[in-house]
């Protein structure tokens, strides 16, 4: 082959790639989807939030590697609402309107959700939700790929109550004083109550956000604890849990005496303390990283790898837990769900969004159900002296989610299904 | 304490029935299946067993290096030390790796510690004795009660016995002999632990209840009473040590204000970002001491407290000299300049470290704590700062009242134009006065590393509890913030325990406002002229 037929070849095939790609733009956008990422990046929360940024990062790399959506690629647009509640709604409607965003993912606190969700409901807007909450809600923008209380806190409770959970007989409910665990206390209180748990033998104890001194609180459930075997749930959110762990463990209080179950304790937030003390305190929760499976080894790689290139803070040490796996479950999910609906519009995408499965790292297939919520299952671990979980106990499989609490008065009755009418005029228009 | 106590009870001399048995496949199936139940009597069995393998596997499931192969063998050990349980032969490597560790929850891997204390009850060392009898005074069991009773036989130091009384006593509680049941109650009771009352309620019930020896019923009556009033003490004690720990917290975080704020005058909203600077020395030089002498590990906090100090004070001097000096007189640019130096200083620490919490680890000498009452233990790292706080009191005190830079420092805050005109260097005493009080300020930050989380906002949740510590103690003195912080600590908490945290936060603060209203000077008021000023 000569030097001119390789420039004849060259510049024929540049005329080609030329054409095709004018012919493609004319027949749709090349233009990058714009996807919002609304997670505290400082303040109290930023111990949990920050790794969902990065893991929602990781996740549109992987997606833009493979090919992007629709031929297109994805672009995040971070913002950082500084764990500042009123601030989360400013951002979001920021997001929603300069910055045009197909979709949000974001929030952590439910108080968080609670303040953007007024914006995504005027603006139509989609946001997906990773964290567990109490419930009680069921918008048809917002997807939330956290648990409800049946798929993570009802199930813990009921493991403390049995044999093998150490047959607790009272509950000391312990939780940061806003709307998640005020709502999850109630439900939780109804609860024990239909399990003949008597009123005198459930205690609940609030604590304002960033509380650090927990002496007086570590003494009460020791006091509590005479009164008969006891464990206490705690819905503790963000920092705070350092110092009460600590406290705990140098008041000489020992999982095998009272057992501590946390709903918003996962790997991440071990990585901030000394894990010693800790050895056999539970969390319950719908992945752990100790999960053993192909696809969570991929994703536990994946991340490993992506916290290194990207010089994160303790990459050395990265982890993953389970609003990183709800993130990157999400993500995904939201692709799929674009893919099937040949559109980023948010009423096309809502109803693709419904039935879609994905293989998650938790190692099982996870529905989007109609209700918004995904079929997850449960799964209780505990402590060990490196800051991983044992699995102790789990579900046979994905359980569907009840976001309206049967144990809540007035719940009877309420639509199980985000309304449909909703999204078949989405689907004729 | 009362489902083990139960047990006690009910299982009586019947669980000691694995005795002469050898240790065979039967016995561990068990172990690998998911069944709860039969797991934990497997594990029951097991940890009775006089056979030495039992031993060994009870040793490896504490460990964690217990694990079940495909064809049901267990292995312990790890890597190329793996062996076959039963038969005791080596395993290779490759086989280990593949076999599915055995995970124990709490309460297997209670009890399975629990078979390991009670083979060291015989144990030639008395400290492992001691210990043995420890573990097992903390989660009675009757699987261990023959193997209580026998060492309670020979045991010669009187501590280890007084121990295997109380368990043996736990047991006899119920014994149809009344004098037996009497001896058991007053052995009880002089353990002074209050969660022993549940053990005799029972024998308290009037007439109706199933005891029927009278004199049984009083005497558990009056046990039942007297750990009443031990548990009244230890919660006074409790709840004073805890204000005076909260108190102590609050000093560390507003002393170094009381100096910048309080004699030199500036409104410094920065103050909590000198706390943050502490801290993060801190977590650096433990960062430092880790990789390069992590054999000293445990004594990092010494060198960290000069660090703390040292980089404190450097980012005082610098931006008193850059800044600061500028707005003398002007306290409104004070305030907001502070404030908006204060936003710096966490942007620029969040930039450097990232905005996640850093882990500052408690050296093992500042983890767990002493009892004081059964009951009541008081956390060690608690106790440190508390004296650490009242050292940094003295070291302040000392500089302000004893040094001739103190002396310039008071001078100034009294009358500044008289200093300047007896030729005290007003500007370079400002300096070196704010500096001080922000290396103060570090040390404090250095203390809340030890109990709290170091983040880049971590200033931002002292910064309210300092002011309020230093106005409420009387501007312009050191006593008045000691008195301030420790009132504001003890006050916290002794509304806590009816109000709950929340409540006693708003509580203290409309205190507060309420005793500024009648009282605006604080509790000590600088006297003469100086007080106008």
């Amino acid at each position: 082959m000569n030097r001119r037929e390789v420039l004849k070849l060259g510049s024929l095939a540049g005329a080609m790639s030329l054409a095709g790609v004018s012919m493609r733009a004319w027949a749709q956008d090349k233009s990058p989807i714009k996807v919002g990422i609304l997670h505290s990046l400082s303040g109290t929360m930023a111990i949990s939030e920050t790794s969902l940024k990065d893991v929602a990062l990781m996740t549109i790399d992987e997606i833009n590697r493979s090919g992007g959506v629709l031929g297109r690629k994805i672009a995040p647009v971070v913002v950082d609402p500084a764990s500042n509640w009123p601030l989360f709604a400013e951002r979001a409607r920021q997001l929603l309107t300069q910055d045009k965003v197909a979709a949000v993912f974001g929030c952590w606190t439910s108080v968080s959700r609670k303040s953007v969700l007024p914006v995504f409901e005027e603006l139509n807007g989609l946001l997906f939700y990773p964290v567990q909450y109490e419930g009680e809600e069921m918008s048809r923008n917002v997807f939330y790929t956290g648990a409800a209380p049946n798929q993570q806190a009802i199930p813990a409770v009921e493991y403390l109550l049995s044999q093998e959970g150490g047959g607790a007989k009272r509950i000391f409910l312990l939780g940061t004083d806003y709307v998640y665990p005020r709502t999850t206390n109630r439900i939780l209180r109804a609860f024990l109550l239909s399990k003949g748990i008597k009123e005198s033998d459930i205690e609940e104890v609030y604590t304002p956000f960033g509380h650090s001194d927990y002496q007086t609180i570590v003494a009460n459930i020791k006091r509590f604890a005479q009164g008969g075997k006891t464990a206490v749930v705690s819905t503790i959110n963000g920092d705070s849990n350092v110092p009460f762990y600590k406290e705990l463990g140098n008041q000489g209080l020992k999982a095998s005496d009272v057992p501590v179950i946390a709903f918003s304790v996962g790997e991440e937030e071990l990585r901030g303390i000394d894990t010693k003390p800790l050895v056999g305190h539970l969390a319950a929760w719908n992945y752990f990283m100790s999960v053993r499976n192909p696809t969570n080894d991929k994703f536990k790689k994946q991340w490993a790898e992506w916290a290194k290139s990207q010089k994160l803070p303790g990459a050395d040490k990265a982890v993953t837990n389970d609003p990183m796996e709800a993130t990157y479950v999400g993500l995904h999910m939201w692709k799929q769900a674009v893919e099937k609906a040949g559109s980023t519009d948010v009423d096309k995408v809502r109803a693709a969004m419904i039935g879609q499965k994905f293989v998650a790292p938790s190692g099982f297939t996870l529905t989007m159900d109609g209700n918004h919520h995904l079929h997850k299952p449960v799964m209780i671990g505990e402590v060990r002296a490196d800051g991983q979980f044992n699995v102790v106990w789990r579900t046979k499989g994905p359980i569907r989610a009840q976001p309206w609490s049967p144990y809540i008065e007035g719940n009877k009755g309420k639509p199980d299904v985000v309304s449909l009418h909703e999204d078949l005029r989405a689907r004729v228009a | 304490m009362r489902i083990p106590a139960l047990r006690w009870l009910v299982c009586g001399l019947l669980c000691w029935h694995a005795g002469a048995a050898a240790l065979t496949a039967e016995d561990l199936q068990a172990l690998a299946g998911d069944d709860y139940a039969s797991k934990e009597q497997a594990l029951g069995a097991l940890a009775t067993d006089p056979d030495p393998r039992a031993a060994a596997l009870l040793q490896a499931l504490s460990d964690g290096d217990a694990a079940v192969d495909a064809a049901g063998r267990i292995i312990i050990g790890s890597g190329a030390a793996s062996a076959d349980t039963l038969a005791g032969m080596p395993v290779s490597e490759g086989e280990a790796a593949a076999a599915e560790p055995i995970m124990l929850n709490n309460r297997l891997r209670s009890l399975v510690e629990r078979g390991i204390a009670a083979r060291r009850l015989f144990d030639q060392d008395l400290a492992q004795r001691r210990a043995a009898a420890e573990a097992l005074l903390a989660n009675p069991d009757a699987r261990f009660r023959p193997l209580v009773e026998r060492a309670r036989m020979t045991e010669a130091d009187p501590d280890i016995k007084s121990r295997l009384d109380a368990l043996w006593a736990m047991s006899a509680l119920n014994d149809p002999d009344p004098e037996v049941q009497l001896a058991a109650i007053d052995l009880v009771v002089a353990r002074r632990q209050p969660e022993l009352r549940d053990l005799l309620r029972p024998l308290a019930e009037p007439s109706g209840g199933h005891e029927t020896d009278a004199r049984v019923r009083a005497a558990a009556r009056a046990g039942i009473a007297s750990l009443d009033r031990w548990q009244w003490w230890g919660d006074l004690a409790a709840t004073l040590f805890s204000g005076l720990s909260l108190g102590s917290v609050l000093l560390l975080a507003a002393l170094g204000l009381a100096i910048t704020y309080g004699l030199i005058g500036v409104i410094n909203m920065a103050h909590g970002e000198f706390l943050m600077l502490g801290a993060y020395a801190t977590y650096v030089v433990q960062q430092a001491v880790q990789r390069y002498a992590p054999g000293w590990f445990d004594w990092y906090p010494l060198l960290s407290v000069p660090a703390a100090f040292a980089v404190a004070a450097l980012a005082g001097l610098l931006i008193e000299r850059l800044v600061l000096r500028h707005l003398y007189g002007r306290p409104l640019e004070t305030l907001l300049t502070t404030f908006g130096l204060s936003l710096l200083m966490i942007q620029a620490v969040r930039m450097i470290f990232g905005a996640q919490n850093v882990q500052v680890a408690n050296p093992g000498w500042m983890t767990g704590g002493i009892a004081i009452l059964p009951g009541l233990i008081l956390p060690y790292n608690r106790l440190i700062i508390l004296a650490f706080s009242l050292a940094v009191v003295a070291l302040a005190w000392a500089v302000l009242n004893r040094t001739r830079l103190g002396l310039f420092v008071r001078a100034v805050t009294q009358n500044r134009d008289m200093a300047a005109c007896v030729g005290v260097k007003t500007r370079k005493v400002d300096s070196y006065a704010f500096g001080f009080g922000a290396g103060v300020a570090g040390l404090g930050g250095c203390a809340l590393a030890q109990i709290g989380n170091v983040g880049p906002d971590l200033g931002q949740g002292y910064i309210i509890d300092s002011f309020m510590a230093v106005v409420l103690g009387g501007v312009g003195q050191l006593a008045g913030t000691v008195v301030g912080a420790l009132g504001l600590g003890m006050a916290s908490k002794l509304i806590e325990p009816f109000w709950g945290a929340v409540l006693a936060k708003i509580a203290v603060l409309v205190l507060i406002v309420l005793f500024i209203q009648k009282r605006p000077q604080g509790i000590f008021a600088l006297k003469g002229r100086s007080a106008e000023a």
